[in-house]
């Protein structure tokens, strides 16, 4: 599988990065180096192996269902890079 | 001089009242001073904070407080949230955070009374191998080569600011995390201890994210027992972290002083990778030696598909990091870029707050996960890891403990390795199989290459038996009596 | 499965059926949110109840509530449905303003509950079983505030981590009607078991409507998901908008896009959904940060037992026990706070008169004075304790309205009104004989007509008597005394 110009916009904008057009050629030629690297995966035989999702062998830990946390908009909001009154704020969204 | 002493010295000259908390730190103070400039192993350094943490464990120890880490004064990865003090991830995009609070491995360091120096540099969000795709800066290696003094040598990522921090004595010790070898690789280029301790060993809370299912946290120092120390420090259940193993912590330091009479000692075949270098085999070997000199038995092995463990890596780890880093948008903390629309303003802020290699792990991630592509590399690595663990299960069945080479060469020269990505990520090949595996692995120096330059060995253990790790790790630093030091240490530089 | 409103759409080329799936997001009834210790309190300040979990700070991680968990268990068992003993938690990636961390922790692969059902009740007393194709946890986003500001958004994430319970049906519902009950019943069984208020106002309760069209006989057409409709009016609405929008898309010879729309309650129309325009590539996969989610089964039998009885089983109670109608009965259960008042009420009396009672008068006075059922007018003791005394002859039937009446005004009790305004039932058989004597010698040109065959002026004559003894006097024997008289006895 190897990717062209127009798969490396779309993964770039699925990942909200900003690429230049001028940047797309040598990423499309990176990505291709590591993408090709990686197909040697290929040659494994993984019939019947069901997928490891993580190293911890255990199951999930529940927790009590009490308020613990909250209260501190101000903590939330600290290091906001723009804030008004106990919002965060962004630029106009239009649903 | 006081920051030539292990930790476990030092300890004791302060148990002894040798010397004061504050002595022992502003030894280190200025010693931070003196070598990060040329080092540039922090991005931030606190010495008023580690000066008020020293006078305060002074006190306690007046007052016969003697809790494990009193008065120690260490380097911090920054990657490690500390409250109220920034935390940068090595990204330009986390420049302006400071986290409200302390991540569970650090907060357990303090309560045992250690003493922070600074937040030690990193790659980018943990993703390299060289600490060259931090936004502070490259980290220099205190290491020189003989015939090339010349050459800069990079740390070994990603945590270069901690290795080259202790290695360089500005620190007793320093912690850091370990993704695919972000521990073990910068310790065995540095010459110091490092170890990854078993995955779920130590929280993740409060470590901001690489791979989730990969990181762990584990200790740096310039002894093994020095590790154990630390680890038992850092280690312990956190019901805030869901993947933290509910298990004792048991005293590593003890385990150092073990033996490794009676073990059986693995010889994973498959590592005898084409091309390792000569001086490496050859250590590997005498490592080997060491030990059964010392009563183990060696034990060939068979670790399959330890030879795709690297792909699979490329794989889980970009497509997690892809999500974990998500999170980088712009509008809570960090890194604004302004858009007009909130488009633009995720795409600029993005652009701008990731450096390329992040970018580029990020782009791979995303691909790896999207429609169509997910069963085709997802989900075939999350099989081949699975293959990869039960390798190590059945060679855990014959063995107590693998030895490997920690890394295929020596520490390599800023620059080097820097236009191929693939050739970078190869640095991780003896280190990424334990990692996708969960098990505990350790690098202990061990010799040093024709050129002066350290090299380590690689222990690695079964799931939660760091102590055989300890065991075997000290029994190879006390047979190598490796006693080579850095050209770039506190007095060295002094004289040059 | 097919039997149903039988409703259609008469296009311009002939006659179309609408098909609708519903996924319902209900918020979990839970104090603390589904991965954070924060509160889930409506209506709080901005940004108060927020972790930095929920704020997606760098470093944190969700550590599940219990409590949310069994809610869901409850629920799956309250729908018949499955329940997965192991289930897990995937990433579901998305960049949004109020999506914090750029991904929804949820439940793709293996949710939580499979496959159950439930019973919708349709005009005509026709029932329909609607299958569900699964139950899954998520979290909840946070809001986004477009109108506080001319070019900004602001964002309170309050909300976001909250539990939410996505429940998916199968494609099986035919018409507005059908999609109105299915949420209504829904909505009773989530209040039942107490995992959802199902307040729909506040925004606990929120479905996503997917709706195609087609021509009778024919397979599924492409869907359109119309989002986050938030009453069951508007979803009745929504589903006939988008269903004519697709019927014209089709019979002018274009294609209907698979999308996601938003309902326009104003113009009473469907619209595209800008913001989503490129988010169908999600990026499902197992979040790294949480491990499978494994229930034991005697964890689950012990919430089946403490689960109280459903709708369906009251209602059927109800008609086996008492009598009632399937009408009556399912209006009685639709809230279970009805359902206990009416049991409070029926307990060892007339079971039918305290349906009609509560089915009329009752429900008539709610209405008028803006109460409910939870904080009502008159008691079910003191309501109660009305049809004791109709029931021992103190008052008659019409008299009882009108103690009522007082009952509603003044919150007395009935007795006490009733001595008061004298108004106990009249069984002296003189006195009633005086009135009737009295109304029959007054109205001689109409007891004629009666002895002349006009026997339906008996009524007429009732009314009178009931008239002179201001309303008090016992029915049965005024009826006995006017015939007595009216055939000529004395």
């Amino acid at each position: 599988m190897s990717l062209d110009a127009a798969t490396v916009r779309r993964i770039a904008s699925l990942a909200r990065i900003g690429v230049g057009e001028d940047e797309i050629e040598g990423l499309r030629t990176q990505l291709n180096s590591i993408l090709g690297w990686i197909e040697q995966l290929n040659e494994v035989d993984v019939t019947g192996i069901a997928p490891l999702t993580g190293a911890a062998q255990m199951a999930l830990k529940m927790r009590d269902d009490v308020v613990t946390d909250g209260g501190d908009p101000d903590g939330v909001l600290a290091n906001a890079p723009e804030r008004a009154g106990d919002f965060f704020v962004v630029p106009k969204v239009v649903e | 001089m006081l920051t030539d002493l292990t930790l476990a010295v030092a300890r004791a000259g302060l148990a002894r009242r040798d010397f004061s908390a504050t002595e022992l730190t502003q030894a280190h103070v200025d010693a931070v001073e003196a070598l990060n400039p040329t080092l540039n192993a922090l991005i931030t350094v606190t010495a008023d904070q580690a000066l008020a943490q020293a006078r305060a464990a002074d006190a306690a120890l007046a007052s016969g407080d003697d809790r494990p880490l009193l008065g120690l004064p260490l380097a911090i990865k920054d990657l490690f949230c500390t409250k109220g003090v920034r935390t940068t991830a090595g990204s330009r995009i986390l420049g302006p955070f400071v986290p409200p609070y302390e991540s569970t491995v650090t907060a357990n360091l303090l309560r045992d009374g250690a003493v922070f120096l600074g937040k030690a540099n990193l790659d980018e969000f943990a993703m390299g191998s060289s600490n060259m795709t931090s936004a502070y800066g490259a980290v220099v290696n205190p290491w020189k080569r003989r015939q090339d003094a010349d050459a800069v040598l990079v740390p070994g990522g990603s945590s270069g600011g901690s290795a080259a921090a202790v290695a360089g004595r500005i620190a007793l010790g320093a912690t850091g995390t370990d993704t695919g070898g972000s521990i073990r690789q910068p310790a065995s280029f540095c010459g110091i201890a490092g170890i990854k301790p078993t995955y779920g060993r130590c929280s993740r809370w409060g470590i901001v994210a690489f791979a989730s299912s990969l990181d762990q946290a584990g200790p740096f120092a310039r002894t093994v027992e020095d590790c154990a120390i630390l680890l038992r420090s850092m280690a312990g259940h956190d019901p805030k972290d869901s993947t933290s193993a509910d298990r004792p912590v048991p005293d590593f330091a003890a385990a150092c002083a073990r033996g490794v009479r009676g073990l059986r000692i693995g010889v994973p075949r498959e590592y005898r990778a084409d091309g390792m270098p000569g001086e490496i085999e050859a250590l590997w070997q005498q490592g080997l030696a060491w030990l059964r000199a010392e009563g183990a038995e060696i034990v060939d092995v068979s670790l399959p598909h330890t030879k795709y463990g690297l792909a699979t890596y490329y794989i889980v780890a970009p497509a997690e990091a892809s999500s974990n880093l998500a999170r980088y948008d712009g509008v809570r903390f960090g890194l604004r870029a302004d858009g007009g629309d909130l488009r633009e303003l995720y795409e600029h802020t993005r652009a701008e707050g990731f450096g390329e290699e992040v970018r580029r792990r990020v782009l791979i991630g995303t691909y790896v996960l999207s429609a169509g592509y997910y069963d085709a590399y997802y989900l075939r690595a999350q099989k081949v890891r699975a293959l990869i663990l039960r390798d190590f299960t059945d060679a855990f069945a014959q063995v107590d403990a693998l030895l490997t080479p920690t890394a295929p060469s020596a520490a390599f020269a800023q620059g080097e390795n820097m236009d191929d990505p693939v050739a970078m990520y190869l640095n991780d090949v003896f280190t990424v199989p334990a990692s996708m595996a969960g098990v505990p692995a350790m690098s202990v120096p061990a010799g040093l290459d024709g050129n002066g330059l350290p090299l380590g060995l690689q222990i690695i253990g079964r799931p939660f038996d760091e102590e055989t790790v300890f065991a075997v790790a000290a029994a190879i630093e006390r047979a190598a009596g490796f006693d080579a030091l850095p050209a770039i240490r506190p007095g060295a530089v002094a004289a040059e | 499965m097919d039997a149903g409103t039988g409703y259609t759409i008469e296009g311009a080329s002939g006659t179309w059926e609408v098909v609708i799936g519903l996924e319902v997001h209900a918020q979990v009834i839970s104090n603390a949110k589904l991965f954070s210790g924060a509160a889930t309190a409506f209506g709080a300040a901005p940004n108060t109840q927020v972790s930095f979990i929920d704020a997606a700070f760098p470093g944190m991680l969700p550590v599940i509530n219990r409590e949310c968990v069994a809610q869901a268990v409850r629920t799956g068992l309250g729908l018949a449905a499955q329940i997965n003993l192991v289930s897990r938690f995937d990433r579901k990636n998305y960049f949004y303003a109020d999506l914090p961390a750029g991904y929804q922790i949820s439940q793709y692969e293996h949710p939580i509950v499979g496959q159950g059902t439930i019973e919708i009740e349709l005009d005509g007393g026709i029932t329909k079983s609607i299958g569900i194709t699964r139950l899954h946890l998520e979290q909840d986003a946070g809001k986004s505030l477009h109108d506080q500001h001319p070019s900004k958004s602001y964002i309170d994430l309050n909300r976001a981590g909250v539990a939410l319970m996505e429940i998916v049906s199968e494609p099986d519902l035919r018409s507005p009607e059908e999609a109105g009950a299915y949420l209504r019943k829904l909505r009773t069984i989530l209040r039942y078991l107490g995992t959802c208020d199902g307040n729909m106002e506040e925004g606990s309760m929120r479905a996503d409507v997917n709706v195609s069209v087609r021509r009778p006989g024919e397979g599924f057409r492409t869907r359109c998901e119309v989002k986050n409709v938030n009453s069951v009016r508007f979803v009745m609405q929504a589903v006939e908008a988008e269903a004519r929008r697709q019927i014209a898309v089709w019979e002018e010879g274009g294609t209907v896009e698979q999308e996601t729309r938003l309902y326009d309650v104003a113009r009473g129309v469907t619209r595209s959904m800008r913001s989503k325009e490129d988010a169908h590539d999600y990026r499902y996969f197992p979040d790294p940060d949480l491990l499978p989610l494994v229930l034991e089964q005697g964890w689950v039998d012990a919430l089946a037992a403490g689960l109280p009885e459903l709708p369906d089983a009251k209602k059927r109670r109800l008609m086996a026990r008492h009598g009632l109608s399937a009408y009556d009965a399912g209006v009685l259960v639709a809230e279970q706070a009805t359902a206990d008042f009416y049991e409070r009420l029926a307990a060892g009396r007339d079971a039918k008169l305290a349906a009609n009672w509560m089915l009329g008068d009752f429900f008539a006075a709610l209405n008028r004075t803006g109460r409910t059922i939870s904080d009502p007018p008159v008691s079910a003791a003191q309501l109660g304790a009305l049809l004791d005394l109709i029931a021992d002859a103190t008052i008659n039937g019409r008299i009882a309205k009108e103690v009522f009446e007082a009952m509603v005004e003044t919150g007395d009790d009935p007795a006490a009104i009733i001595d008061a305004r004298g108004l106990r039932q009249v069984t002296d058989t003189g006195a009633i004989d005086a009135a009737v004597a009295a109304v029959l010698a007054a109205n001689a040109d109409k007891v004629a007509d009666y002895r002349g065959g006009k026997e339906k002026l008996f009524g007429f004559f009732v009314g009178q008597v009931m008239k002179a003894m201001a309303g008090k006097g016992n029915p049965a024997l005024v009826n006995d005394v006017l015939r007595r008289h009216l055939a000529g006895g004395g």
